[in-house]
């Protein structure tokens, strides 16, 4: 029997390198098999399990794939997942084991594409003896399957996946303007994603304390407004090359402009833009959210936006439009006039609302669609259909309520208020996250099915390349789970702590500074500080 | 400080011992930490070589180091009563740092270094200062926990060097607990072998050990392992038979086990072996014994135990049981010629201590009310207990942690006197080397001004700025301190 002689040849090798017979048991205690994070849809795995050498695995393109080699982002999976399965392949003083491997008669293993079938519902999954197969109907699916195929010490067990994901949009928001991430903090973070099938990056690139994001239309906006004009700041090199980091791992970015109220470093170097604030009948000196009265102030963003829809290829920009302070419209003399001129009384919330409109307006001319966060709903109505709302406050009764009301208004929704993990607590507050259900809200089937997904937010105030993964993971597995998986599998967080345990070591093992979400150790611990 | 700014030139700048100075070539433990200076001050001069050239006017050229004691204590370990004070005059071209001991030198050369900011066009800069400075607590600690999380020797070391930048002077080792036993013990191995979470890539070696308590050391920080008995012990049972109590369920014995088990004589004769052992693997004058959280509830399940309190006639008191038990752990450990620090419960329970021993104040509420009481009865304090670090919040808690006053308790100045110092607690249910670091610092810096800096030093506006700053120097010298709010270092974090 292979295993057994395999086995046998293993204690051999072990016992002249490690001169324990304890290491060796170490070795062999193997995690459950059914480690897979999130949950797939549909699994079945058996315990016949083949082992893989990596002299002799290989992945390839199916004959009948459409996708053949030369595809990018396919080819490029291929290289980083390699060594994600065959972890110490590369290392030098383990080669000699797998010497030993290849020595016997080993089965040869091939995850084949098969993207022949552009209608099929589901990807697929399936390892038998000899060979595996892996069928999506885009690249995109494939690259999930490809993360099923984690291989743990180089066996596989005989396992049928199919797998699609619950939710379309599973996106985790990182905030580069309270704090400055250098772009290693940022790809690593996308890697991180990928992992959990997170698919959309949602890039909360400025905001009040610094505007890092360097324009080329406006470059005063990062030289004046970044915390410094060359050290922290995100060049169009830099951008590009987290959007093509991010695709080949199957992630949009999705870049938010935040405006009109967050806007305090976009003030800096675009002098007329922000509100100037009055005391009494002098300016004081302090700026307020974007003036709306001024046609500068649309010309601006219009250009503004131009340059972004160019640079950012998804078909969606996030217009922010929360937490608008009207202290400082109400305090400025020609605003109070344009309210008067466009009859809006002292309804400050019809000037926010038709700042917003004419906004979104202004993204649809340039082929985009809108993402604006909830405040835009709340305060008014006249919002196009094809916007999408971002639910972000409340407590779990007004989240609901929310949900029914976008859903009944028939607007496509994002959820992240419950997946705020900035919010620090002792304890393990992954379970809050894990027992989110996205769908729980009163509504028809037709009313559900605007909800698109969900998206965990790291805001930045307390957060910076020190602190940030630890802090996003394995936290934010728990809402990956939640926002792939089928939540009647997944609905029993005892059932998911091992799983989440085994998967943070796992996380680890690829590099990424996963915190514990209890007592207890990984084989192999982090070795950084 | 004045405005009198000098320059400091990498190339030209050194740090020597002053011609008065007890101290000289012969004390690595300085020109160790001259050299460690040197590079905090220039963090890029390191490749360049060190290339004497003419001084310019206005600069600062030299530091001279002066130990005025006799005994420099340059081979030797800082204590409880070590000296750190230090006089420091920064002028041109000379500046002088005087203290009576290498500790003293080793605070004031971390003082030295901060105040070298960089000027215009990134020249180094310090301004004319007269400091005269000493702590205001002589025990100002850190507890890690290597027991529910292994912590690689790396983290360890990283943590101790931040520790000297904050003049923190001890080193409170939590190495064993009930999750795991990662001391690898020369006297009785299995211990880590069966106790450790793996044999060999989970454990503390002698020579780790050793190496942990050198680094310390050059850093004058001591070194107080925590061998907490007779609970918090699971992890001991699996390597050592017969040590802990066999609970029972009904008339037999559950498969479970509790506290150490208090009646054997094999329990005792174990102990003795294994603190002498610990005895001559630390060099602090202190073994922190622990004696906190005892569950009773095993031992009274358990008949021979029931018995043995029968004999005894305690009763039903269950504290008696641990008060016999922690007295012989204490006589072992005074045997040893060892001070020991113990948990406030031990103390709560009315167990009779010497009064050589030291209480460590932990329980979060009633402090006040407990310092009260501890030092009414005579015995030094350490404070820990405003300062769980584990417990995370959203938001600025250093502030919570900054504010806490040790000696806001009712008492005599007798008794205030006998609070020596206090910690800095990072328990280890959820932190490991992933996120120990920046969970650690800057947070417990605001600790570290609390034992440090006299007791009116206590305006957050004021400590916000510097603390910002000084996180930022820690981010800088490579330590991942996490941010106290929205802002940027000037040099980011870029170990990611």
């Amino acid at each position: 029997h292979i295993n057994s002689i395999v086995f046998l040849l293993l204690f051999i090798m072990l016992s002249y390198y490690l001169c324990s017979f304890i290491v060796l048991i170490m070795f062999f205690s193997l995690p459950a098999v059914n480690a897979v994070w999130p949950m797939p849809q549909l699994i079945s795995s058996s315990t016949d399990r083949y082992p893989l050498s990596p002299r002799q695995f290989i992945f390839q393109y199916a004959s009948g794939s459409s996708a053949k080699s030369g595809c990018s982002v396919i080819d490029s999976a291929f290289k980083r997942y390699f060594p994600l399965i065959f972890v110490d392949y590369l290392k030098k003083t383990e080669k000699h084991m797998y010497r030993t491997f290849s020595m016997q008669p080993m089965l040869n293993v091939y995850a084949s594409i098969h993207l022949s079938f552009p209608f099929s519902v589901v990807d697929k999954l399936s390892v038998s003896s000899g060979q595996a197969s892996l069928r999506a109907k885009t690249v995109w699916g494939a690259l999930r399957g490809n993360k099923t195929i984690h291989i743990r010490h180089y066996f596989v067990n005989k396992t049928e996946i199919d797998d699609f994901p619950r939710f379309k949009f599973r996106g985790l928001l990182l905030d580069t303007s309270r704090h400055y991430l250098p772009l290693p903090a940022i790809l690593k973070t996308l890697d991180a994603m990928s992992y959990n099938k997170f698919n959309v990056f949602h890039w909360h690139i400025v905001d009040d304390p610094s505007f890092p994001y360097q324009s080329s239309t406006f470059p005063g906006l990062s030289s004046k407004g970044a915390f410094h004009p060359s050290t922290h700041v995100y060049s169009q090199t830099d951008v590009s090359r987290v959007i093509s980091h991010a695709r080949l791992r199957g992630i949009r970015v999705l870049p938010e402009f935040d405006s009109p109220g967050h806007t305090q470093s976009w003030g800096k170097g675009q002098p007329g833009l922000l509100t100037s604030c009055y005391k009494g009948s002098v300016p004081s000196g302090t700026f307020g959210p974007v003036n709306p009265a001024m046609s500068s102030s649309y010309q601006f963003i219009s250009r503004l936006f131009k340059e972004v829809a160019s640079v950012f290829p998804d078909p969606y920009i996030h217009l922010g439009g929360d937490e608008v302070d009207f202290t400082c419209w109400k305090s400025n003399p020609e605003v109070r006039g344009f309210m008067q001129k466009m009859g809006f009384g002292t309804d400050y919330t019809k000037l926010e609302s038709y700042y917003m409109e004419n906004i979104i307006n202004l993204t649809k001319t340039l082929n985009k669609t809108s993402i604006v966060w909830q405040d835009v709903f709340d305060n008014h109505e006249k919002i196009p259909e094809e916007t999408v709302l971002h639910i972000w406050k409340g407590s779990p009764a007004q989240i609901q309520q929310e949900l029914s009301d976008i859903t009944l208004a028939g607007y496509r929704v994002i959820l992240s208020a419950p997946w705020y993990i900035n919010h620090i607590a002792y304890g393990q507050d992954w379970t809050t996250y894990y027992n989110v259900q996205p769908l729980n809200f009163t509504g028809s089937e037709q009313q559900k099915s605007l909800v698109i997904g969900g998206e965990v937010c790291m805001w930045g105030e307390y957060v910076d390349a020190t602190n940030l993964s630890p802090r996003l993971w394995p936290r934010a597995s728990a809402a990956a789970e939640r926002l792939w998986s089928d939540e009647k599998t997944t609905s029993s967080v005892t059932d998911a702590f091992p799983r989440l345990t085994d998967f943070r070591c796992r996380l680890l093992r690829r590099g990424i500074q996963a915190e514990p979400l209890f007592v207890g150790h990984c084989r192999h611990e982090y070795e950084g500080i | 400080m004045s405005t009198v700014v000098f320059k400091l030139s990498g190339a030209s700048f050194q740090i020597v011992d002053a011609k008065e100075s007890s101290s000289g070539a012969s004390c690595s433990l300085l020109q160790n930490a001259y050299r460690r200076y040197f590079e905090y001050i220039f963090p890029s001069a390191r490749k360049q070589g060190h290339v004497k050239k003419k001084t310019p006017a206005s600069a600062v050229s030299e530091l001279q180091v002066w130990i005025t004691s006799a005994d420099t204590e340059c081979d030797g370990f800082p204590n409880v009563t070590s000296d750190e004070s230090y006089q420091l005059s920064v002028d041109s071209p000379v500046s002088v740092l005087k203290a009576s001991t290498v500790w003293g030198a080793l605070r004031g050369l971390e003082t030295f270094s901060q105040l070298v900011y960089e000027g215009e066009y990134g020249a180094k800069s310090i301004n004319r200062t007269e400091i005269s400075d000493f702590p205001r607590f002589a025990h100002r600690g850190v507890l890690l926990d290597t027991s529910r999380h292994f912590l690689p020797i790396k983290v360890i070391l990283a943590n101790l060097e931040a520790m000297a930048w904050n003049k923190f002077n001890v080193f409170h080792w939590h190495i064993v607990d009930d999750p795991s036993f990662p001391y690898l013990s020369r006297t009785f191995p299995q211990l880590s072998q069966q106790g450790a979470f793996h044999p060999y890539t989970h454990v503390y070696t002698p020579s780790d050990v050793k190496m942990i308590i050198e680094f310390a050391r050059l850093r004058g920080i001591r070194v107080v392992p925590e061998f907490d008995t007779p609970g918090h012990t699971q992890s001991w049972g699996k390597g050592q038979k017969d040590l802990l109590t066999p609970c029972y369920s009904g008339a037999s014995p559950s498969g479970s086990f509790g506290p150490v088990n208090p009646i054997l004589n094999t329990t005792y004769e174990f102990m003795s072996m294994f603190f002498k052992e610990v005895s001559t693997v630390f060099p602090d004058a202190y073994i922190h014994l622990g004696g906190d959280e005892v569950d009773f509830n095993c031992w009274k399940s358990n008949p021979d135990i029931q018995k043995f309190m029968e004999q005894q006639g305690f009763g039903t008191d269950y504290s008696k049981l641990e008060s016999l038990y922690i007295q012989r752990i204490l006589d072992i450990v005074s045997s040893t010629n060892k001070h020991y620090l113990i948990w406030q419960e031990v103390f709560d329970n009315g167990v009779k201590l010497k009064q050589d021993t030291v209480v460590n104040v932990w329980i979060g509420n009633k402090v006040e009310e407990e310092l009260q009481k501890v030092t009414e009865a005579g015995f030094t304090t350490i404070l820990s207990a405003p300062w769980y670090l584990d417990y995370i919040s959203y938001g600025q808690d250093w502030q919570k942690y900054y504010l806490a006053e040790p000696l806001g308790f009712k008492g005599t100045d007798a008794q205030k006197k006998l609070v020596v110092g206090g910690e800095a607690c990072l328990w280890g249910e959820y932190v490991d080397a992933t996120n120990l670091t920046p969970r650690l610092w800057p947070r417990a810096s605001a600790v570290a001004e609390r034992l440090w800096s006299d007791k009116d030093v206590r305006d957050l506006n004021d400590a916000y700025s510097r603390l910002a700053q000084h996180r930022c120097r820690m981010v800088q010298r490579g330590i991942p301190a996490e941010p106290l709010f929205s802002g940027y270092c000037a040099y980011e974090y870029k170990g990611v």
